[in-house]
């Protein structure tokens, strides 16, 4: 089968410094006119298409890039991920009608209060293993819905309405309608998140998540700090997951436990493996697949998450590294006890 | 509280009871398939799904009952619960083989690691959940009622009904079989020589494929009985049902301990009863609440599980 990772990791490191920064600006500039396309074969047949870059694609591309921190780098299978966008979501909503503060101040709140929970959860989960922390992650998920529902001050079932818009910076307004303000702002947050990862994948962070994915007992032996490592990885994860919900809540003005089930962070996870785990542009590939394949196919409208299911099914027993798999050297050597 | 809490004591006992029995046989669908390829079986919820569907259609379309006709009675009532229950196990039984061989088998050849094939199973289940969705127009299908419910006798203040009874009495009997099946046949000592050492069980001539199949149609089978005893109980379904009895029989499983059939047993029992329990002193709405605090108390206190195998070694 064709590696396109290794034919694409070949190209950037054969090139020079120029024609890196050419391949990169040349990515972004491809990305940035994205939201002008609307006319041509991309454009989605029933939603807005402009919308759709936003929410899903965009929203998915950066919670992909957190969760795929705590899943593709360090191998730990987290189910609950839209915990984390519920809580940032939550935190916007509550601080943003309850409070002067504005969007810009309360993404940090929002994305530490994110970091938090992470914490609160991961402290007594990452020493579970495997399954049981999956199914933990899963429950605290599903648990975050179920305050949100039942808590009168988060608004239970009708949730939170007239959630602020950002306050313009630098010249730019925010209306609720200006759906390419919003996509650029998420490119930078995307952007962002994706440095931070690269700059930790290299470092000391990176290794450690490394070992730990390929063997967990033998990095312990071998004197890595396993435990703190994971906790930082879900707690990292986390805080993309928490910018994500601040910024979705203040995107659409309106917030409902409806908007954070389980069934997002399945999806999620879906792009995560969809696309090649542990590698970054992978995941995003994934990411933008999912998010946008459901809305482009909305012609078929009843079927198409049968569809979707069935693509799933179809690229997974096709290439169950993803798309574009990480790099060969860095796969976990097959488990010779597997059946 | 507590006063009420006694006064109905034993009529939430019974109902826990057949709810737990309930999600027994789901946890023996997710326990057999984990104990055997070490992997969460993420479809088994809509196999329960189909299960529940396929009772419907006997009750209603082979022994036309409508929501106006009148109960049957005598031996034509349980030559109707016999037919439905046998047809809704073979439905979820064959539907289960052919999921793994759908989703997992090519990738298990591949030796493809465990997020794979989960991905895979969601899919499956997508396809079967969106598949019956379409069917159904998205609508809740009621059962018509082919028994009444009558009460049989009387436990200190609680009446017993007969649907409760029939669900944990038949429950019992299928898990007596299915222990039976696990530790006195041909085929039951492969499945655990299997689940002991795939490579070793392959050296001593077992079909793996085989072995693998077997195991699907068995917690098909345990999986499709429970999809009946769902829909003699509630007498409705949907298409979106098997999600939450899903991730709730998924719990037992684990509270249990994964990949151990008594755990199973216990767990689905335990959590059935404290289900019911919780949702009688803190409402209905906290019950997923309670049940998900309990279980981080357990694998807190006894990390595999109440009768798990050592799954700390076990990777994900």
């Amino acid at each position: 089968m064709i590696n396109l990772r290794d034919k694409g990791a070949a190209i950037w490191e054969n090139q020079g410094r120029f024609g890196r920064i050419g391949i990169a600006l040349g990515a972004m500039t491809v990305a940035a006119a994205l939201p002008f396309m609307g006319g041509t074969i991309l454009n989605t047949p029933i939603a807005d298409y402009e919308s759709v870059l936003v929410y899903p694609i965009a929203m998915f591309v950066l919670m992909a890039i957190g969760l795929n921190i705590v899943i593709g780098k360090s191998g730990l299978l987290d189910l609950g991920y839209v915990a984390f966008f519920a809580i940032g979501a939550y935190t916007m909503g509550l601080l943003g009608t309850r409070t002067g503060l504005n969007t810009w101040e309360i993404l940090p709140i929002g994305i530490a209060m994110a970091m938090f929970s992470g914490i609160i959860l991961g402290v007594p989960a990452l020493k579970l293993r495997g399954d049981y922390l999956a199914i933990i992650t899963l429950g605290f998920g599903e648990i975050v819905r179920i305050v949100a529902l039942n808590l009168g001050t988060l608004g239970r079932s009708e949730g939170i309405i007239n959630i602020p818009t950002p306050p313009g910076i630098f010249g730019i307004e925010y209306r609720f309608d200006s759906h390419r303000i919003y996509y650029w702002t998420l490119l930078m947050l995307i952007l962002l998140a994706i440095w931070m990862v690269r700059r930790l994948s290299v470092r000391r962070a990176g290794r450690a998540w490394e070992s730990i994915r390929q063997d967990e007992d033998a990095a312990e032996l071998l004197g890595v700090p396993t435990f703190k490592y994971k906790v930082w990885a879900f707690v990292l994860g986390a805080s993309v997951g928490g910018a994500a919900g601040v910024f979705y809540a203040s995107k659409t003005l309106f917030i409902a436990p409806d908007n954070f089930t389980l069934q997002i962070s399945i999806l999620i996870l879906a792009c995560v493996v969809f696309g090649g785990m542990g590698n970054i542009w992978g995941v995003i590939l994934g990411a933008v697949i999912l998010g946008y394949l459901p809305d482009r196919i909305r012609f078929i409208s009843d079927a198409r998450l049968l569809v979707f299911g069935l693509v799933l099914v179809i690229m997974m027993n096709l290439r169950p590294d993803g798309l574009l798999p990480r790099k060969k050297r860095e796969k976990v050597l097959p488990n010779k006890e597997k059946p | 509280m507590i006063g009420n809490f006694l006064d109905q004591f034993w009529s939430l006992t019974f109902g826990g009871l057949s709810l737990g029995f309930i999600y027994i046989l789901i946890a023996l669908g997710y326990t057999m398939v984990y104990g055997v390829l070490r992997m969460i079986n993420f479809a088994n919820s809509e196999i329960f799904m189909v299960g529940t569907f396929a009772t419907i259609i006997v009750i209603r379309d082979l022994f036309k009952f409508t929501q106006a006709s009148e109960p049957a009675t005598g031996l034509r009532l349980w030559l109707v619960l016999a037919t439905a229950l046998i047809f809704s196990m073979l439905v979820s039984g064959a539907l289960s083989m052919l999921v793994e061989i759908v989703a997992y088998r090519r990738l298990r050849r591949m030796n493809s690691g465990v997020l794979a094939p989960l991905i895979s199973a969601i899919g499956v289940s997508m396809v079967l959940a969106e598949s019956v969705r379409i069917l159904t127009d998205s609508r809740p299908v009621a059962s018509p009622r082919a028994m009444e419910k009558k009460f049989i006798g009387q436990f200190f203040d609680a009446g017993i009904r007969i649907d409760n009874t029939i669900i944990v009495t038949s429950a019992l009997i299928l898990f007596a079989v299915l222990i039976t099946f696990v530790n006195r046949t041909r085929m039951g000592k492969a499945i655990r020589a299997v689940s002991m050492n795939p490579n070793a069980a392959r050296l001593m001539g077992i079909n793996i494929d085989g072995v693998v199949s077997a195991t699907f149609l068995v917690g098909g089978l345990m999986t499709g009985a429970a999809g009946f005893f769902y829909t003699l109980k509630y007498e409705n379904t949907a298409s979106n049902i098997g999600f939450e009895l899903g991730i709730a029989a998924f719990t037992a499983a684990i509270l249990g301990g994964i990949g151990n059939i008594k755990g199973a047993f216990y767990g689905g029992l335990a959590l059935g009863l404290l289900e019911t329990y919780a949702s009688f002193f803190l409402g209905t709405q906290w019950k997923a609440v309670t049940v998900f605090v309990v279980l981080v108390l357990v694998l807190y206190t006894r990390p595999n599980g109440l009768f798990g195998e050592a799954l700390t070694q076990t990777r994900a």
